[in-house]
């Protein structure tokens, strides 16, 4: 469970806060910090070279200067992506950490602090427990990160993965789900900096884990 | 908020000290060694949205490049590991071809080589037991067989098309090819050139495309042969190829050593 920190004292006088976030998620969570990023912005440059969409992102918030470039971002970032998010997903199992943090989640509760979030009236004195609406954000998070690596593989390796690549309706198709997936995860990102931007004290414990 | 510019590479000063002088042409003469490089970095690896997002610039953009091209040629081997010679790919009824099959290459449609039959030969050279040429009578007397398959450009479209002509396995067979060489290079004349490792090369579904949709392959699809490649990106598709080597030294390609990976199969 949560360690004891030695030596440094919190707000509780004396009596040191305890590792809420372990040293290892919160480098997992930078490195796929970083990942999602170079990711993001390359893919948005490999897009417009054939744009799926009646629309091209804006090329100032693209990386890779062209097609060839943003390949090479996008192909290398994906193995910070994946060899990060195995180690993740393994770290939270092998630990029991995932059933710890985020079992049980009812629908029911997610109902009630979403409502009670709207209201203003979620609490975040206890930041070592998800509350509901977290749990579901953060495992939908895990889920759209699941479906951009398997629809980028279907994308990639539509030869060498006929499964993968009719389970995702084809090649074309493959496409069209890794940019929804892609979209889900952006759109996760702007909700979760929006919060963490609310609840400042959030963004210390995924910095220091207290 | 000022994303850097291609240009900001080489910082525009406006005035000068000579040493400072003498490091830039230093600077730019390193830019530019051999061409291909050149265009590379002209068309720039510059990060524009990270270093707007992140407020860090990766300043000394070539240690990326160079760091971003070792892990293509890392991607290279694991994609020749994944790999499966038996794999294929899929193929489609006539009535799914796409009208018209879009024209592709690093020119206009406009500039489209024309290459005269009467009188071509195909060279044959590197490791293989005969060098010999080959006239488009002699290919087209060997057996032939068709596909239709889906062409995927590396900017993300396919199409799916109907090609015709000598499994290229066979071809390689005939002219007595060291198939235990690592690549098989070709030499287009439209100056493009491309190359390819060897396990695709004898894959049953690599072509060696003497016809479209029923036809002599016209200019525009790369008469008087292409490499047709399901299992390969559309610029590892050589067209108009007028010689064929085996090696076992890397020949790169024209897209190849501006940034495209290599293996760039899937």
């Amino acid at each position: 469970m949560a360690q004891l920190a030695p030596s440094s004292a919190g707000p509780t006088g004396g009596i040191p806060l305890p590792i809420i976030q372990p040293a290892w998620v919160r480098l997992a969570h930078w490195l796929n910090v970083l990942a999602v990023l170079i990711l993001v912005a390359s893919g948005w440059r490999i897009y417009n070279a054939s744009p799926i969409f009646d629309f091209k992102f804006p090329k100032e918030l693209t990386l890779g200067g062209w097609l060839g470039g943003a390949l090479l971002w996008h192909f290398a970032a994906m193995w910070l992506l994946g060899v990060n998010g195995l180690l993740y997903l393994t770290g939270n199992l092998a630990s029991g950490r995932l059933v710890r943090r985020f079992w049980p989640l009812r629908p029911r509760d997610v109902l009630a602090d979403f409502v009670a979030a709207l209201r203003g009236k979620l609490g975040h004195d206890d930041l070592s427990h998800y509350n509901a609406v977290q749990k579901l954000a953060y495992l939908g998070a895990i889920a759209l990160l699941v479906l951009v690596v398997l629809s980028g593989l279907a994308v990639w390796k539509s030869v060498q993965f006929p499964l993968l690549r009719e389970l995702m309706g084809g090649f074309d198709n493959a496409r069209v789900v890794h940019f929804f997936a892609m979209s889900g995860i952006v759109a996760f990102v702007v909700v979760h900096v929006v919060m963490v931007a609310l609840v400042p004290k959030t963004f210390l414990l995924m910095i220091r884990g207290r | 908020m000022k994303t850097p510019s291609r240009a900001g590479l080489v910082p525009a000063a406006p005035a000068l000290s000579r040493g400072d002088q003498q490091e830039l042409l230093k600077d730019a003469r390193a830019l530019l060694a051999p061409p291909a490089r050149r265009l590379f970095l002209r068309r720039g690896l510059t990060v524009g949205g990270l270093a707007m997002l992140t407020g860090c610039s990766i300043t000394n953009s070539d240690e990326a490049e160079h760091a971003l091209m070792k892990i293509s040629r890392f991607n290279d081997q694991v994609q020749g590991w994944l790999f499966n010679p038996n794999a294929l790919a899929p193929t489609y009824p006539a009535s799914m071809i796409t009208r018209p099959f879009p024209f592709n290459a690093y020119y206009g449609e406009d500039e489209v080589r024309t290459i005269d039959g009467n009188g071509f030969f195909l060279q044959v050279s590197g490791l293989v037991a005969q060098r010999d040429i080959w006239s488009l009578e002699q290919l087209g007397a060997l057996p032939q067989e068709e596909q239709i398959t889906r062409h995927i450009c590396v900017e993300g479209w396919s199409a799916i098309g109907r090609w015709g002509g000598v499994r290229f396995a066979t071809f390689l067979q005939r002219i007595g090819a060291d198939t235990s060489a690592r690549y098989v290079g070709f030499k287009c004349a439209d100056d493009y050139f491309t190359s390819i490792d060897m396990p695709t090369a004898l894959h049953p579904q690599t072509l060696l495309a003497l016809t479209y949709d029923g036809a002599t392959l016209p200019p525009k699809y790369g008469f008087p042969m292409k490499l047709r490649m399901p299992t390969k990106l559309g610029y590892k598709n050589p067209k108009h190829i007028v010689e064929i080597f085996v090696t076992n030294d890397y020949p790169g390609g024209y897209w190849e050593d501006q940034g495209y990976n290599w293996f760039g199969g899937s």
